[in-house]
């Protein structure tokens, strides 16, 4: 299968500083430390509701975010790489991110809305309809993170597959190693198809003559035809092209294999950098990838990922966590960098940042309870006073937040 | 004097069908809307709210329909995703039951039951799962597994597949989740979800990571009328969608249907029988005839009386008049099926050729005529006093237990309905004024799900 995004070259430039940043929230249970539960006003006791949901997310609309992620897993929750632990006293368990996105969408009405989907188990054909699907009840604020399952037990879930267990000690393995690789190579082969799904309609292919008595113009329709080691789809999609052409494909990326994939498939990369100057180098690494794979058209958009408990001082932010890990039993760890400071101080280093090229920010809330709204009253307010943030939507979809254009459907003739 | 004598009112079960891909809907009406965008959803749910009825219902095809190998273009074509949508509605409906249909042949069951209990928990307990087994090769297109599944096939992975579904939901108690900070217990026990299941087609194990959801099990719908399908359906299922709409095919099969699932050592009040149905309201009885007439002769256009006389003769038809008669040769059974996609086949294409030659000659039809009075749906004609005694006596004389409802007209085509013959069968104590339980289950009036095994 051809890859045909919007032409145009592949940018290595710096782009300049962005007046605006793009701040998102990460949702993942009651917040990201695993004693959050057990906070006051963490409603873990609901957690399986949508009342819970729903408020969460208003809380992150009322700070206008561009949008929000819900995590998912096949798995139980557990620690690390392996299978679920027996530990009682942490949230285990997880309702599926593309339902209650759905659920999200009739009750919200301009934060975009991007659950985590896998490109391992999932059927692409079903990973597009539902995707497009939320875009059309969501009015064009639906969004994806295009999620590797590279767990072994994962893939006893489903039994179709299976995949070596990685242990820390074995990442380097080469037969590990090929093994990432060629997840990867097929969560682009699932997101190439995906896309390629929601470009099968033409944005007019229904015509509704009925003069002629046809609903369709079948013409506007188009086969995909993938054929790929891992799947082949035929196509055209059930669903017609979404409000947004193609939701937003977003992921998160920690290493080169990972970028490259963000870089050829998505269109927002979720990046962990521990500090300024790394930022500066995770965004060069970004760059480099794009040009690894070719990329063409819009540059990849490079949010960074923290987490954040904030108080009115970095040290009794620092006292949270430290209280929050005694409760836990461990230290609190974390692939993103864990801030615990003062809403001024979170500013403070966000603007560091995005002088390092950083365009937005994915927040993960160590606590929802405290650091959701900690974030929008205290730490909007501050971005906003300094020209770095939106004081009121201004678009109406996802795309809109992100200033990304609608893309041309790649079968539409001219 | 619709209820029998010596026998207690029965509830009327209602369920509204949104209809997409198929040739009863008007898509042509001036009051039509789109058939994609969730306003349309969302207005016919809330209708169908208004209205009492226990559940909103959709059906599923996974691949575009074709006709002489080209997409088919008359009838709506497209429609969006089961699940999400039904997760939207979930947020502007209270009491609605949500049903989709959804295929065992093209998804895993670690899916299926993450994506049914998810619905479950999102919509407070109102998530139902019509289980289906089409298609064939033609829809495995799209997808990595299942083009080789030959039928027998396909009803064992169905099988399968919910003992695996039921087994992962059932992998939680319901008090698996105290999440109590004080006893620092989120989870009530080690071990919560342990599934391990080996059948024929699946080998699958570890921890499911949903809860168990709010009705226990989601309802199981069965669409299906076969032999194998009412045993299936008489042991699992808490409805069947039926398709008989005379009391006197349709008496015989809920008899037939209930003991079963008394055998089964179920109670009779446990399956629900809901056959679909049509409905045409008028300010007379010759007006709504009229009416219905004029919707059949809207439904069945010349080119779509053709269209389905082709998919029956299976060959090219377009020389003929669908104003004419009946083709007179007979059906080509041996060339592979002009239509693909269509969700129920007749295998025995001449005995339908047959049929409809008896349905022509007995009322002097011409194929256009034919095919409409073949395919009509329109089942209960007339002004809403004489359609809310149909639909009653129907009820009452167990012909079924309610009705799936699909208006020809989206979204607004259940209106009437809801403002006139509701009240009606309020009145007669037919139909519930208010929601009496929180899950579907409960307003259903069925038996609890099978509690999850201790562990
Ligand atoms: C009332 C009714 C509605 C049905 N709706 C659907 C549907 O929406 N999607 C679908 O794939 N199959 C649908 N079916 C098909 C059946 O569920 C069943 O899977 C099919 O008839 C089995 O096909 P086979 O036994 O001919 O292989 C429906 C059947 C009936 C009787």
């Amino acid at each position: 299968m051809t890859r045909r995004t919007p032409a145009s070259r592949p940018d290595s430039r710096r782009r300049p500083v962005p007046e605006t940043l793009h701040l998102s929230a990460a949702l993942e249970s009651t917040g990201w430390h695993p004693a959050s539960w057990r906070e006051p006003g963490s409603r873990a006791g609901e957690l399986f509701t949508a009342r819970f949901w729903a408020d969460t997310v208003a809380e992150a609309e009322r700070g206008l975010f561009d949008l929000v992620t819900v995590e998912d897993s096949f798995g139980l929750q557990g620690s690390g790489f392996g299978p679920p632990d027996d530990r009682t006293d942490r949230v285990a368990g997880r309702l599926d991110a593309l339902l209650v996105a759905a659920r999200l969408a009739l009750v919200t009405e301009a934060i975009g809305l991007v659950p985590t989907v896998s490109t391992t188990h999932t059927e692409p054909f079903h990973v597009s309809k539902g995707l497009a699907t939320l875009d059309h009840v969501s009015s064009g604020r639906g969004g994806w993170r295009a999620q590797v399952a590279a767990r072994a037990h994962e893939a006893e879930l489903f039994g179709r597959r299976s995949i070596p267990a990685v242990t820390r000690e074995t990442l380097q393995d080469p037969a590990v190693v090929a093994v990432v690789e060629d997840l990867f190579a097929e969560a682009r082969a699932v997101v190439d198809t995906v896309r390629a799904l929601w470009d099968s309609w033409e944005d007019d292919a229904v015509v509704r003559d009925v003069a002629t008595g046809r609903f369709v113009d079948r013409t506007k329709l188009h086969r995909v035809a993938a054929q790929t080691p891992w799947f082949s789809v035929l196509g055209p999609s059930i669903t017609p092209r979404p409000p947004q052409g193609q939701p937003v494909v977003t992921a998160l990326a920690h290493a080169r294999t990972a970028y490259e994939f963000a870089a050829a498939s998505a269109d927002v990369v979720f990046v962990t950098p521990r500090d300024a100057q790394d930022a500066r180098a995770v965004v060069a690494e970004v760059r480099a990838a794009e040009a690894a794979v070719g990329r063409r058209g819009v540059p990849l958009q490079v949010h960074a990922d923290l987490v954040v408990a904030l108080a009115a001082d970095a040290a009794q932010a620092r006292n949270r966590l430290d209280r929050l890990d005694s409760a836990d039993g461990e230290a609190f760890t974390s692939d993103a960098l864990v801030v615990a400071d003062s809403p001024a101080g979170l500013v403070e280093r966000l603007l560091l940042w995005r002088d390092a090229g950083i365009e937005g920010f994915r927040f993960r809330p160590a606590v929802n309870a405290t650091d959701l709204p900690a974030l929008v009253d205290e730490v909007v307010p501050l971005l906003q006073s300094a020209g770095a943030f939106r004081r009121a939507y201004t678009g109406a979809t996802l795309r809109d937040h992100l200033g990304l254009a609608r893309p041309a459907n790649r079968y539409a003739t001219v | 004097m619709s209820v029998p004598e010596g026998k207690p009112r029965k509830q009327i079960v209602l369920g509204a069908h949104l209809p997409g891909v198929n040739h009863h809907t008007v898509w042509q009406d001036p009051a039509a809307g789109s058939q994609i965008d969730v306003k349309s959803f969302a207005h016919l749910a809330r209708t169908a709210e208004r209205g009492f009825f226990d559940l909103f219902f959709l059906a599923e095809g996974l691949r575009l329909r074709e006709h002489a190998g080209q997409i088919y273009e008359n009838d709506v074509v497209g429609r969006p995703d089961t699940f999400t949508v039904l997760a939207a509605l979930a947020g502007v409906t209270d009491h609605l039951g949500l049903a989709g249909t959804v295929n065992t042949t093209f998804n895993e069951p670690y899916e299926l039951a993450r994506q049914f209990a998810s619905l479950d928990h999102l919509s407070g307990g109102r998530a139902a799962w019509n289980v289906v087994t089409s298609f064939d090769a033609f829809t495995a297109a799209n997808f990595r597994r299942g083009g080789y599944l030959d039928r027998s096939q396909r009803y064992e992975r169905a099988e399968e597949v919910l003992i695996a579904v039921r087994a992962l939901w059932d992998s939680w108690n319901s008090g698996d989740v105290p999440a109590d900070s004080a006893t620092e217990q989120f989870l009530a026990r080690h071990g919560v979800g342990e599934f391990d299941v080996r059948t024929n087609q699946f080998d699958v194990r570890g921890r499911f990571n949903v809860p168990r959801p709010p009705q226990g099990h989601p309802l199981i719908i069965q669409a299906g009328v076969s032999d194998q399908g009412r045993e299936f359906a008489s042991a699992n299922a808490d409805a069947i969608f039926s398709p008989f709409r005379t009391l006197a095919d349709a008496v015989p099969f809920y008899r037939d249907v209930k003991a079963r699932a008394v055998r089964h050592g179920r109670l009779a009040s446990d399956i629900k029988i809901l056959p679909s149905a049509g409905v045409v309201l008028g300010d007379s009885a010759a007006d709504a005839q009229e009416k219905a007439r004029e919707l059949t002769h809207r439904q069945v256009s010349p080119a779509t009386a053709l269209a389905l006389a082709e998919q029956v003769w299976n060959r090219d038809l377009s020389q003929l008049d669908p104003e004419g008669p009946l083709p007179e040769f007979d059906a080509d059974t041996t060339s592979p099926p002009r239509w693909r996609g269509r969700a129920i086949h007749d295998p025995d294409l001449n005995a339908v050729v047959a049929r409809w030659r008896e349905v022509a000659a007995r009322g002097g039809l011409n194929l256009r005529e034919t095919v409409i009075e073949v395919t009509a749906r329109a089942t209960f004609v007339g002004t809403p006093t004489a359609v809310a005694d149909q639909l009653d006596d129907f009820v009452q004389h167990d012909g079924s237990d309610g009705f799936i409802l699909h208006p020809p007209v989206v979204p607004t085509g259940l209106d009437e309905f809801v403002d006139t013959v509701v009240p009606l069968l309020q009145e007669r104590g037919s139909l519930r004024t208010g929601y009496t339980g929180t899950t579907l289950r409960e307003n259903l009036g069925l038996s609890p799900a099978r509690a999850a095994q201790p562990a």
